[in-house]
Formats: C-alpha cells, structure tokens, sequence
C-alpha cells in the first residue's frame, strides 16, 4: 500500500521501544518523505525488568540509561522532535484521566496533525498501552469530525485478530528494514537478548519471522465506537 | 551491583537502623506474564518512598536470601536478595536477580527520598 500524505506526525507511547517495535519503520518512510514527526514518550521505562546477571544496571540508574537510549532510536528513526513527559512506568492507568486527555489535546493543539500512532485500547497487552490508547481516543472523540485526525492502533493482544479482524493498515517496510533494526538495537537494555537470539536463529537458518522487519501493521480507530 | 556478602550487607543494613529512612519495595513478574502464559495469575507490589524507621535488620540465609527489617510496630520483609551495592549517593540497593537476568524483587533503603 502506498503511504498517504501526511501534514504531520504524532506518535504517543508509554516506554521508550514502544515506537521501535510498533513503529520504526512507518516513522522513518515518512521522514525519508519529509514529513514532520513528534514523539510524545510517556515515562522512561523505569519499571524495567531486565537488569541483567551480573547486572549492568539498577532500578535507579536505569531511566538514565533508557533515555540515552530513546535519543539514539530516534536518531535512528529520523525523529528530531522527542517529547519526554515524565511520567513513571505502570503508573499511567492510574493517574487522572482528564489531565491524560488534557495532555494529549494540547499535543495535538500545537502539533496539528493528521496522523496519531497509538496503542488500540482493550488490545495493548499492557495497562499503560491500554491507557495510553485511550487518552489519545477520548481526546480525538472530543474534536470536531472534520479536524480530526486519522489514529492508527497497535494491538497485540491474543485474542486481536479473534476479535478486531486483521489490521487494515499493512505497511511494507522493507526498504527501511536497517533503520528499524538500529532502532531496536539503540533501545539495547530491553532487545539485546532478542537481536542476540535471533543472530542464533539467522545461523541456524531460521530468521526472525517477517512480522517485525517486512511489516508494519495498525487498526485505524474509529473514535466514535 | 553484586552478589550478596551477608557480613557486608548485614553492617550496610546496620548502618540504617534507627534513622528516619525512604524504603523502595518491589515485587513483579512484568505486565506481559499473562500475555505469554494465560494460566499465569500475575500479581505483584510497589510502593516508594514510605518513610519508616526499623530498629533492627537482618540478611539470612544462601542466596537468594532474605532480608528483614523490624519496626516499632510491624516488619518489612523482601524474599530472594541476590545483588546489592551502596550507590554514589549513599543508598542501599538490593535487589533480586532471576536466572535470566530479570527483576523478581527490589529492597531499597535511602536516608533521602527516591526521585519521582
């Protein structure tokens, strides 16, 4: 499919890799096309578990070490506009809802963009994903119909496909395969284990499978459901 | 962090007793755990920065071991210590290690409260 035209992007997540998974290569096509992107990244991944043994960091060094290395993903995915909003890790479902709607329509007030990339609430697996997802819906369903912008929702959850259908949004990204693959080797504290095993995997002659570096795949989310 | 020298760690934990002191306290499995394995009933425990004094503590056993602090009027226990250190400023990390390098449980003690 080819890619529409953009005026400008925003994309919300909660933890830094979120948008290297998800993202990395729908984002990087779209700077490759000149189009703006900003990165409104939630909280720093504190409650990260992988500390490695022996350890290479504590609970208290790594938001340090998780945002250095959101910085260098964006580099890698082209994205000169990162918002960090300083919030903690699994903490997001619990905060205010209103001041998480507020947030995002004052992203979208100063941004005004045509496209939003988000998590599909219900179907995010984790509890800020979800209440990620959600904020960003509540705030696009209060717009005007025609001011809205398009969101797009990643959704992972098991019962997904069982229950949404495939996604309607499949973006081929291998022509920017490498970019996507420096994106999740920036974010090295949560994926080294992962690239390290599918190096093994590459080997053995079983590649990781396409779903991550061929395809990108999103809901578009119709706000008023 | 390293691993757990209990005669070490016992005088760190010493070192603590009887002030008015910041405890971070960690249990978790991670939020993809039932993802993974549906049957998996994912429960786990956070709280940071509660102020408390303890007047004793104790590390016990092999690792992964366990440490206990006890209050005027009650106890704080963490099961499964395996690492810790003393951090530039002057906290006491402990945490929990799994076999794949994962956090299972953090104990935390600090004479200045933890950022956010």
């Amino acid at each position: 499919m080819t890619l529409e035209q953009q005026r400008h992007i925003l994309v919300v997540f909660p933890h830094p890799d979120d948008e290297a998974f998800s993202s990395a290569g729908l984002i990087r096509l779209y700077r490759n096309m000149g189009v703006p992107v900003t990165y409104a990244c939630l909280t720093l991944g504190e409650m990260g578990r992988n500390l490695g043994n022996p350890p290479f960091a504590t609970r208290e060094s790594l938001p340090e070490i998780r945002r250095k290395e959101l910085e260098e993903a964006c580099k890698a995915m082209g994205i000169e506009d990162l918002r960090m909003m300083g919030f903690r890790d699994k903490t997001i479902e619990f905060e205010d809802n209103e001041k998480m709607v507020q947030l995002v329509r004052n992203l979208i007030d100063e941004c005004n963009p045509s496209l939003i990339i988000t998590f599909l609430p219900g179907y995010a697996v984790h509890p800020d994903h979800d209440a990620t997802g959600r904020a960003v819906v509540e705030a696009v369903r209060r717009m005007d119909r025609n001011a809205r912008p398009t969101v797009y929702g990643v959704g992972f959850a098991n019962n997904t496909i069982a229950e949404k259908g495939e996604p309607d949004v499949v973006i081929d990204i291998m022509s920017v395969k490498e970019d996507k693959l420096k994106a999740l080797q920036a974010h090295a504290s949560q994926t080294a284990w992962m690239i390290e095993e599918n190096q093994k995997r590459i080997d053995e002659g079983q590649p990781m499978s396409d779903s991550w570096f061929h395809y990108e795949k999103f809901y578009t989310i119709n706000v008023d459901e | 962090m390293k691993e757990v020298d209990v005669n070490e760690l016992q005088q760190l934990i010493n070192s603590f007793a009887n002030k008015d002191v910041y405890i971070h306290l960690e249990t978790t499995n991670g939020s993809y755990a039932t993802h993974y394995n549906e049957q998996f009933f994912n429960a786990s425990a956070f709280l940071r920065n509660a102020k408390i004094q303890y007047e004793h503590g104790k590390v016990v056993g092999e690792s992964p071991h366990r440490v206990g602090l006890k209050m005027e009027h009650g106890w704080v226990y963490a099961q499964g210590i395996t690492h810790y250190e003393l951090d530039e400023h002057g906290r006491l990390l402990m945490a929990g290690l799994n076999y794949e390098g994962k956090l299972a449980i953090a104990l935390q003690i600090s004479e200045t409260p933890f950022s956010y």
